[in-house]
């Protein structure tokens, strides 16, 4: 597999996953409302996601976004761990999403600056929906850190429960160096500061607690990941797989 | 079963929560129009759940939201004394005269 390839893949696999994730809540949310904003938000990073693999499938030649949304296997998925872990109540959903969002909205403003065009466009595009996604699920921090005694405990449990899996954001690997050096990809690292930053900011305003920066879980990179992805993955490409002419 | 007591569940969630009606305006310079309404706890709320809803397919550059209980209504009870006092004054529409091409909105 090209360099190039790879690393779009990691872009990707993240937005497919917790697109698939977000997904799960459709008709479960809270409110109408709710399940409507989630179901948005689901869909934002599935055409993210789409946008990515259809150039990843250019770049590679032989397979098409499908084959790489549905054909690969567990081992071959580069997503962040954090967008694999289970839904769990809408405060666990939140924190996931916030954790996410505020790297995200690092992430692609830098990658916006990209020498590889089409990653440039499509990180430039995604920068408007992330701002979005960042606003709601950062009111909902603040609303429920900030809210009746049972919500603040819920959410404080769930960032301490989730927040092991924010090292891999900035994680840098060989190929990571080498995108950089290329200045395709950019220094994950130094997007720390500014992650700090919007993090600290919503959780005073929550007030709730910043857990401290203890063990991390790691491995994506690589494509090791929890053993929940394995049962995304069956769910989500059952029907290509089980009928692989399909066509919809 | 279980489908009608999630429905349940929601409809007693949003019973508590406050209503808004939501106001769009399509393009710049023109009024802001009634499309609906949402259930949101505090104003921001209102503000995202009225994007989400009203406005996925283009449809506004401005959005209100105002809190259902601060709009001041008649009801049809005044109809009669309100409206039909007007019905025979003709002068007062704008009938008689020619529109200047170009006047749009009207």
């Amino acid at each position: 597999m090209q360099d190039l390839e790879k690393y779009i893949l990691r872009i990707a696999d993240s937005s497919l996953i917790l697109s698939h994730r977000l997904s799960e809540w459709c008709s479960k949310g809270p409110t109408l409302e709710e399940d409507i904003a989630i179901s948005n938000i689901s869909l934002d990073l599935l055409g993210r996601a789409n946008s990515l693999l259809e150039y990843c499938s250019k770049v590679n030649g032989n397979k098409s976004a499908d084959d790489l949304a549905f054909k690969r296997d567990e081992r071959e998925f580069y997503n962040f761990q954090i967008c694999e872990l289970e839904n769990g109540h809408f405060g666990d959903t939140i924190i996931r999403q916030f954790l996410f969002d505020s790297y995200a909205s690092l992430f692609f403003k830098k990658l916006s600056e990209s020498k590889d065009e089409t990653l440039s466009a499509i990180a430039l595009k995604s920068i408007k929906e992330i701002n979005y996604h960042l606003r709601h699920s950062s009111n909902w921090v603040i609303r429920l850190g900030d809210g009746t005694k049972l919500s603040k405990e819920k959410i404080q449990d769930s960032l301490n429960k989730i927040w092991k899996y924010t090292g891999e954001f900035f994680e840098m690997d060989e190929l990571d160096n080498e995108m950089l050096k290329k200045q395709i990809g950019l220094d994950n690292k130094e997007l720390k500061n500014q992650w700090d930053i919007i993090i600290n900011e919503t959780l005073e305003k929550a007030k709730l607690n910043r857990p401290k920066d203890g063990f991390m879980m790691t491995g994506s990179k690589k494509g090791i990941h929890t053993e929940l992805l394995g049962k995304i993955l069956s769910e989500m490409q059952y029907i290509p797989r089980a009928y692989p002419d399909a066509k919809w | 079963m279980q489908l009608e007591l999630i429905h349940k569940n929601k409809l007693q969630m949003n019973k508590a929560a406050t209503i808004w009606e939501v106001f769009i305006q399509s393009k710049n310079g023109l009024a802001h129009k009634h499309v609906g309404n949402v259930h949101a706890e505090d104003k921001e709320m209102a503000l995202q759940n009225a994007r989400d809803l009203y406005t996925r397919r283009n449809e506004g550059s401005c959005i209100w939201v105002v809190k259902s209980e601060h709009i001041v209504s008649s009801v049809p009870e005044d109809e009669e004394s309100f409206f039909d006092p007007s019905n025979d004054k003709v002068y007062r529409h704008p009938t008689f005269y020619n529109l200047p091409d170009g006047v749009k909105h009207i």
